[in-house]
């Protein structure tokens, strides 16, 4: 079986579970945000249950439109509040303790490897880089699993990703996901597990992979996976409060397909708007002006991203047609950012630096786009009006290609700047 | 379960942003979703659409976000059914958990035009083109997917299995 099937298989408490199978699985962690527990709640309530399944098992985290950026907003967030003090929920975090959830939750050593994991935010999936089974649902998915601590699964064919070869510089996790997705469309693996394997993705960080698993979705897929190995031991060990299992797919695992990538090959890339699949490298999009940079999200708001970006942006100065916005995802990663100095740094460039929130990915608040305003974005999401006015443009990119974009008030690379 | 109705059709990758806009998320009143729905596919589309119309899109439908906010506005909205290519899975979920029907099949978005009435024999899985006198194939509902719709959605069939253990 692959680790998908394993931990399904385990789950579910079975021996062994086969692509196709609908089966129904005990969950370990269930998440929901401000936008969509608030359904899920309303959902919980018509199910009749006395209690929650488990109130430690359950995460509610205000996020999108947090800090509430407007009253309808606020009476969201209350709900989630009320809820939570109502069934003591021991997962939920308060505005100015909270982060945006799927950087906040590995961080916290709350999702750990061999977990089932559900969230009602299709994100979700990013904690596949830890080894767990992870994938977004619904907030009735969510409602049901609340009261009865299961969910149901039809069990996903597997494909494998194999990456070899040295990465370019400042080339890293988004760039390879960004590049798969354009080799294979954005219902390229849809209803399946992505398995990332091979000597790149064993030497890469742990957010690398946190970013190359999260925006798994963006394919269509299920989930997204890495076996864990020793640097998921090193990120894991200090952080978790409860036990964890290292699964792994075994030499009878198959798969619906293998793709090949040379990473040597993989350039500084680019998803041009309006889908996540229609990448080019970055070098030639030179010609594109855009009106605002952000830095942050599930995908790109982690230390060693705002990190990267520092490296480019300091000492110089924000473009003066273009506005940049710097969002650490968690208060963990905000405070590293102050301690490091890295705030005053993108202060003294003319960037924002906001607090963790969702914000402006899904056009939300804290710098959502004017009608034809470009942006260059380490998000996860291009649509048409993803970021604000429908005739907005979105280009998704690494923290260095974002940074180094809005030193240049255009798409740039960062040997354009240093 | 008949359903007979008007088509409005819809491309590839018509994604949760198209179908409800994160900017009126802050709501999830069933009813006002529906006055913003496919805003960004068609801004018409609310004052246009009536109850009982259908939608028939092409592959991928409903990719993107979780939100269950575009299957609720799409129901509210008064639509009976979505007939795609193929759906993205949390929106295939979605729209079973809150009893939406929907339907794939290769052949019927190819076939089906905007304005013309289908007839969808959800039983036998037929999909007929009244206007233009065709039938599709439309694939078989799993049979859990059928217990579902049965139970009257997810909560329901969860609320039997509370009582039953």
């Amino acid at each position: 079986m692959t680790i998908t099937e394993k931990i399904l298989a385990a789950h579910a408490g079975r021996e062994d579970v086969s692509p196709g199978e609908l089966i129904n699985a005990k969950v370990d962690i269930i998440l929901a945000n401000d936008i969509t527990a608030p359904i899920a709640i309303r959902e919980f309530e018509k199910t009749g249950a006395a209690d929650v399944f488990d109130r430690d098992r359950i995460a509610f985290i205000p996020d999108h439109f947090a800090p509430q950026k407007d009253i309808r907003a606020a009476e969201q967030c209350r709900m989630l509040r009320d809820f939570s003090r109502d069934y003591n929920l021991g997962l939920y975090f308060e505005v100015g303790r909270m982060g945006v959830e799927h950087a906040l939750l590995p961080e916290q050593g709350i999702v750990l490897p061999g977990d089932l994991v559900i969230g009602a935010d299709s994100h979700t999936c990013t904690y596949g880089a830890l080894g767990a089974f992870a994938t977004g649902v619904g907030s009735t998915d969510a409602a049901a699993a609340m009261a009865t601590g299961e969910c149901w699964f039809r069990v996903p064919e597997s494909v494998k990703f194999i990456y070899y070869g040295k990465l370019n510089r400042w080339v890293g996790g988004k760039d390879l996901i960004l590049h798969t997705i354009g080799s294979i469309g954005v219902d390229g693996a849809l209803y399946r597990a992505m398995e990332f394997e091979g000597e790149t993705i064993s030497s890469l960080s742990m957010a690398g992979r946190l970013t190359m698993c999260n925006m798994a979705i963006e394919a269509g897929a299920k989930n997204g996976i890495i076996v864990p190995d020793r640097i998921t031991e090193e990120y894991v060990r200090p952080r978790a409060k409860r036990k964890y299992t290292f699964y792994s797919s075994g030499s009878d695992a198959r798969y619906a397909d293998v793709r090949e990538y040379d990473c040597s090959k993989i350039p500084l890339t680019v998803s041009c708007p309006h889908l996540p699949s229609n990448t080019r490298p970055a070098e030639e999009l030179s010609s594109v002006t855009i009106d605002q940079v952000v830095v942050g999200s599930c995908t790109n708001g982690r230390i060693e991203d705002i990190r990267e970006a520092a490296e480019i942006i300091k000492g110089r100065k924000v473009h003066p047609d273009t506005r940049m916005i710097v969002i650490p995802a968690t208060q963990q990663v905000y405070l590293y950012a102050l301690k490091e100095g890295l705030t005053e740094i993108f202060v003294e460039a003319g960037a924002v630096f906001s607090t963790p929130t969702c914000g402006p990915c899904l056009g939300g608040h804290m710098g959502v786009l004017a009608r034809g305003e470009t942006a260059v974005a380490t998000t996860n999401r291009n649509f048409a009006g993803r970021m604000g006015h429908p005739e907005s443009r979105v280009y998704l990119a690494n923290p260095a290609v974002a940074a180094a974009s809005a030193v240049k008030g255009r798409i740039a690379v960062p040997e354009e700047v240093l | 379960m008949i359903l007979k109705g008007k088509v409005w059709k819809f491309g590839d990758n018509i994604d949760t942003d198209a179908i409800i806009s994160a900017r009126y998320l802050n709501t999830s009143d069933p009813h006002e979703l529906a006055r913003h729905v496919m805003e960004d596919a068609d801004r018409e589309f609310p004052s246009k659409v009536g109850a009982g119309d259908m939608i028939v899109a092409e592959a991928n439908f409903g990719c993107g976000s979780s939100r269950e906010h575009a299957p609720i506005a799409i129901k509210a909205a008064g639509i009976q059914a979505v007939v795609a290519k193929s759906f993205a899975r949390i929106f295939y979920r979605n729209a079973f958990n809150i009893g939406l029907p929907i339907f794939e099949s290769e052949e019927a978005p190819a076939g089906i035009r905007e304005g013309d009435e289908i007839e969808i024999d959800a039983d036998r899985g037929v999909i007929r083109n009244i206007t233009k006198g065709e039938e599709y194939a439309a694939k078989p509902i799993p049979p859990f997917m059928q217990e579902l719709i049965a139970a009257g959605g997810l909560i329901e069939w969860t609320k039997k299995r509370i009582k039953a253990s």
